[in-house]
């Protein structure tokens, strides 16, 4: 299905920020995540004709790059930092329990969409290591029961937006700094790179 | 040992609203561009960045005024700020970008005045939601007070800001990674010489590709001088510094520091010291890309050159510090598994030679190692980057493909016995 007028026009108000049109392929991208939680023939085929090039370059450029989704995304994506302050900090128990309360393994959905588990690579929590993102909202100094808690809250709320702020107070522990700004902004998809450009109302 | 609190004073005085306009005006934030937009000239500020000697705060530490004078003539020239902070370890750009995204956009004001550029981008890694979402709203409430746009401040200057997102890929924090990301190419780093991006960068012309430290540095050495940011911290290491200080702590998190004192003092006064009162093995002092140091070599300034002299890097200013119970070949495995996924595979040394790393290491921590496996990781290391030495020689591209040889090496240098015991015994048949 090809994308609708709305989107179209937004893609090219997208366009238009740039000095060159190819400029706006990754937030065109992001555009066909929001989408259909995943880059599809049909956005690609879409992209190709809004920026002028080939269906094939714009393939090329969305597998390189990790949070352009090859696959549906479940309606959270639980990322797992596995890098090196989180390794030392035993971020692999927190990686092994959240598996086994998903049931799920690396880059994996499951049947219900509800989540997708990957581990990642530092995500810039490491002060608060081990940390965790849960549509790229930061949850950090974690344990791996408190990991679980956190995943069954998902699955019983079910909540509409992800804020950081509200999942730390509960989940967290130790933060990366402490002057921290209260507010209640958050994600509602895990499509990031939308959100800079459907800003939500809330930090005014 | 104390904190010298520049940058992160307005966000620090003020917790609950930092991020806004108002909040930045009100603690004399916008004057300095103000000032330098009625009454300075490009030529003065160049002078003032020269004579504040501060240095490039990605990594690799660059003369900040010797770059701008680097910027080749042309109609078109570009400013891009490198907000892609994935360095494992490092978490000092998103506290400048969550907590005072306008100190940034006043930074980017002041230079794209003194470098002629009307049209800048910041380019934030996509993992860093919340910050970008502060920075994109940050840059509307700028524009609507006509502080971006067509004639800021009523000034003859036009700028616009445009905030972009990356997608996952470290490698696009090298900066001509970052500009081929930013043309909607695959972030692949383009070979340098001979082009720097100061001649030929973003759409082929002259590009300023500045970190977020540094640009946010640029309006507190324009509110007081170049010398005063000079007389701070210690010859070549100038200014303060956001130190990202994670491991084994009682008290990680980012410090702003003059540059200058020890490794231990940091982590004794800041820090709080070690965990459960342990002592520390080993640590990174630079980032994932910097060769360890011992923890009999706390006593190593931090400063670029010190750090430079014990043959590492203080690279992005994270501080990694490891306990006696690390197990430090789940340390280099962990390092090791980042730059082999981060490859963007085009050199064949990188691309091949960081996956056979990784494979070799998971066999040995997975109790399958072999007897020549120890020469076997050196080699591959040595045909990534000939010499073993730091800085590295390379046969790549850029440089991540030789930063993924450094754990190894500084494990086998220092820590050879903890991955000899994992190894089967040499039979002797007499």
């Amino acid at each position: 299905m090809s994308w609708e007028k709305d989107r179209i026009a937004k893609a090219k108000e997208i366009i238009e920020m740039y000095p060159q049109k190819r400029s706006a392929l990754g937030p065109l991208l992001y555009l066909a995540l929001d989408k259909d939680g995943y880059i599809s023939n049909e956005s690609i085929v879409e992209i190709s004709s809004l920026i002028g090039i080939t269906e094939v370059q714009v393939q090329s450029v969305a597998s390189f790059y990790s949070m352009y989704k090859q696959e549906p995304t479940g309606k959270y994506l639980l990322s797992v930092c596995k890098s090196i302050s989180c390794e030392i900090s035993n971020s692999s128990d927190v990686i092994t329990k959240v598996k086994e309360f998903t049931n799920l393994s690396n880059n994996e959905t499951d049947e219900e969409g509800l989540f997708t588990y990957e581990s990642v690579e530092c995500i810039g929590a490491c002060g608060g290591a081990p940390a965790i993102q849960i549509n790229y909202e930061t949850v950090e100094g974690l344990t791996p029961e408190k990991a679980v808690d956190l995943c069954k809250w998902l699955k019983e709320e079910q909540p509409k937006v992800i804020v950081a702020d509200e999942l730390q107070l509960k989940f967290g522990g130790q933060k990366s700094f402490d002057w921290a700004i209260e507010d209640n902004s958050g994600s509602s998809s895990p499509v990031p790179g939308f959100q800079t450009y459907e800003m939500q109302e809330d930090i005014q | 040992m104390k904190e010298t609190i520049l940058l992160t004073k307005h966000m620090r005085e003020n917790p609950e609203e930092s991020h806004l306009l108002k909040s930045y005006e009100k603690n004399g934030g916008y004057k300095g561009a103000k000032k330098v937009l009625k009454s300075g000239s490009p030529e003065s500020v160049l002078e003032e960045i020269k004579s504040s000697n501060i240095r490039g705060r990605g990594g690799a530490g660059f003369p900040t005024g010797v770059k701008w004078g680097f910027l080749a003539e042309d109609e078109e020239r570009y400013l891009v700020i490198n907000a892609d902070e994935s360095e494992p370890g490092t978490f000092k750009d998103r506290i400048l970008l969550e907590r005072d995204p306008h100190q940034l956009i006043e930074g980017m004001i002041i230079t794209c005045f003194a470098a002629n550029i009307s049209k800048a981008f910041i380019y934030i890694r996509g993992e860093y939601a919340k910050p970008a979402r502060r920075v994109q709203n940050a840059v509307e409430q700028a524009y609507e007070k006509g502080y971006l746009g067509k004639n800021i401040f009523g000034s003859a200057m036009d700028l616009d800001i445009v905030v972009h997102l990356g997608a996952g890929a470290y490698i696009c924090g090298e900066e001509t990674a970052l500009l081929n990301s930013l043309e909607g190419r695959r972030g692949e780093p383009r070979l340098k010489p001979p082009f720097f991006p100061a001649v030929k960068g973003l759409y082929n012309k002259p590009t300023l590709v500045n970190n977020v430290e540094t640009i946010s540095s640029v309006p507190w050495i324009m509110n007081n001088s170049g010398k005063d940011y000079a007389s701070l911290g210690v010859e070549g290491s100038t200014g303060t510094r956001i130190f990202s200080l994670s491991g084994h702590i009682n008290n990680p998190g980012n410090y702003e520091i003059e540059m200058g004192s020890s490794f231990g003092e940091f982590v004794e006064s800041l820090g709080k010291g070690v965990r459960n009162k342990k002592s520390i093995k080993a640590y990174i002092p630079g980032g994932a890309s910097a060769p360890w140091l011992r923890g009999d070599q706390l006593d190593v300034k931090m400063t670029i050159d010190d750090v430079a002299n014990e043959g590492s890097m203080l690279g992005s200013g994270a501080v990694v510090m490891m306990d006696e119970d690390t197990n430090l070949l789940l340390a280099a495995k962990s390092l090791v598994s980042f730059f082999a996924h981060e490859s963007c595979g085009q050199c064949t040394p990188c691309r091949e030679g960081t996956t056979w790393l990784e494979n070799i290491l998971d066999r040995i921590a997975s109790g399958r190692g072999r007897l020549s496996d120890i020469d076997l990781l050196l080699d591959v290391c040595d045909n990534i980057s000939p010499g073993l030495t730091w800085p590295p020689k390379m046969t790549t591209i850029c440089p991540l493909g030789p930063s993924a040889t450094a754990s190894i090496v500084s494990l086998m240098k220092d820590f050879r016995s903890e991955v000899e015991i994992l190894l089967p015994k040499k039979v002797v048949l007499s």
